[in-house]
């Protein structure tokens, strides 16, 4: 068959295939076909795919397979695509997705923890004892600067740096979400260099949290700073390791990728991986805003440590038993 | 030996059989891209801080998230709901998953969370090599999202062939008759001394040179392609 009479043959459902896709492509501005045109995409699609194939073998001029081509690349897009709708799917993340992926990989949450928690507590203890060693890890003028913030005899605002003494809580909101959650999407990141960044990270800030903790307990500013601390650090600490726990998930893609090929292992890791860090990211938003509108308020310290301790309770809660309807499925 | 073909064209086969052809492109697109991108971002941050410095405090808070929600997730943004930031589609490009389908919320978070290590040591380092050793000029990013930045197919125009049908020599292979053919519905595009120039090229087929050679295939191409 020549290829005029190919053409004459199948412009008809080429061009109702495009007067589909226009009307697709335009979504709300353009013009609305009936949803019986609009139902003949898939087989108009298939019959094309045909044409395409056919015009490739029997090498007709390129225009024309350019043309079925473009056609054909549409029309894949139009229809493989998948909607995204916000609301009922952030609720399913939060009760399902997150919880149930974090118990999936239980062994590196755990491995997380250990390598933020166990450095922290053994240098919070060694600073403590002695407290010089705190600035073997720490430089002088953060140092200077955390005991400023957490100072019991200050007459500024408890945890506030200095500078930021009358910024407004909801400042002080916008900065913790901006600063936190900026250090544990990098810790995340650092994964991907075969979990090294991800180790430095995790054991660095376990370190420098761990070393202050010790530092100013030793110093007595327990109240002040304890008590700060306990409410909100529940969400952020545990979102630290998450975020620590999604970069190992990459880092294992590619030290320990089993059976599959590196990049097939860090495809699907990669998955996984951002869920989790999905749902620290929600977690270091829920810690900002602890820590900017209930952590600094003036009450009496046993208030803010049994406030804290329920909060970690609620995290632990969270995470071990929410979904758990979904796991037994 | 045939030379192999110097070609970024990267194939994918749909469910429905047949072979669609993407072009990654590469870093230097990418980088001016990139480059663009920032001074939007730039631009905003400056606008925000203008306007919400009018709130006080209060906006200053507001700020800080809206400069947080930007520097991770302004690239997110765009790739959802355009398929890609306006400095990439500035030069036509867009992002895709690997397998030619518009890009999904997992991949997108993946590719962008993980520019902080593409960034690494300066100004993409990573990113770049990466880029550069990956035949679909994927980056780090790119490889962990299982996602890839091409250009948006454009269709080109193509003339009409107009001339009266001459019957071709027999004997010509189908892609030299998809040559013949190209060639003249490639006429307008190309100009008239350029035409001649590659039509003297097959002055042996049709024994003429100069305007008559160009017209001799013309025809050649008319008959192949209707017949009459």
């Amino acid at each position: 068959m020549r290829q005029t009479q190919f053409q004459q043959l199948y412009e008809a459902s080429w061009s109702a295939l495009e007067e589909i896709l226009d009307s697709l492509e335009s979504g709300r501005n353009g013009p609305k076909l009936p949803p019986e045109s609009i139902r003949r995409l898939p087989s108009l699609y298939r019959d094309m795919c045909q044409h395409l194939a056919l015009a490739q073998s029997r090498c007709y001029s390129t225009a024309l397979i350019e043309k079925l081509h473009y056609l054909a690349l549409r029309a894949h897009h139009q229809l493989y695509k998948r909607e995204f709708r916000i609301g009922k799917r952030l609720l399913e993340f939060m009760v399902s997705d997150f919880p149930v992926t974090l118990r999936n990989h239980y062994r590196l949450f755990w491995l997380a923890f250990v390598l933020f928690f166990g450095p922290g507590i053994l240098f919070g203890a060694v600073c403590y004892f002695n407290p010089d060693m705190i600035y073997a890890v720490v430089d002088d003028s953060s140092v200077a600067q955390m005991e400023y913030m957490y100072n019991p005899d200050a007459d500024h605002q408890t945890g506030r740096q200095e500078g930021m003494e009358n910024a407004s809580r909801v400042s002080m909101f916008g900065f913790y979400v901006y600063n936190n959650t900026g250090i544990g999407f990098r810790t995340f990141a650092g994964g991907i260099l075969a979990g090294l960044g991800t180790l430095f990270f995790l054991v660095l800030n376990g370190l420098v949290i761990g070393g202050i903790a010790g530092y100013l307990t030793e110093l007595g500013y327990v109240d002040t700073f304890w008590g700060f601390v306990i409410g909100h650090g529940a969400f952020e600490l545990v979102a630290i390791v998450i975020s620590g726990m999604a970069g190992l998930l990459l880092g294992k893609a590619i030290i320990a990728p089993g059976n599959l090929r590196r990049i097939e292992a860090l495809k699907r890791n990669a998955g996984q991986a951002v869920i989790l860090i999905s749902g620290a990211a929600g977690m270091f938003f829920t810690a900002a805003l602890i820590e900017a509108f209930w952590s600094p308020l003036a009450i009496p310290a046993a208030i803010k440590f049994i406030v804290g301790a329920f909060l970690w309770l609620l995290v632990f809660f969270y995470l071990f038993l929410t979904g758990r309807n979904r796991d037994a499925a | 030996m045939t030379p192999q073909k110097l070609d970024t064209a990267c194939t994918i086969e749909t469910p429905e059989g047949i072979r669609l052809e993407l072009y990654p492109a590469g870093p230097v697109a990418r980088g001016a891209a990139w480059l663009i991108d920032s001074l939007i971002r730039i631009g905003l941050y400056i606008g925000l801080a203008l306007v919400l410095g009018v709130l006080g405090a209060t906006g200053t808070g507001i700020l800080l998230v809206a400069v947080f929600l930007l520097e991770w997730f302004y690239p997110v943004y765009f790739e959802l709901t355009k398929g890609a930031t306006p400095g990439k589609s500035a030069f036509g490009m867009i992002v895709v998953h690997s397998n030619g389908t518009p890009i999904g919320w997992q991949a997108s978070m993946i590719r962008n969370l993980l520019r902080t290590v593409d960034f690494l040591p300066l100004l993409y380092g990573f990113g770049l090599v990466s880029m550069l050793l990956n035949k679909r000029f994927q980056r780090l990013g790119d490889m962990a999202a299982g996602s890839l930045v091409v250009y948006k197919p454009a269709p080109r125009e193509f003339a009409h062939i107009e001339s009266v049908a001459i019957t071709p020599p027999a004997g010509l292979l189908p892609r030299e008759q998809q040559a013949l053919i190209n060639f003249a519905e490639r006429t307008t595009r190309i100009s008239e001394s350029r035409t001649v120039e590659l039509a003297d090229h097959l002055a042996s087929l049709t024994g003429e040179k100069g305007r008559q050679g160009v017209e001799k295939l013309l025809g050649y191409a008319r008959w192949l392609a209707s017949g009459r």
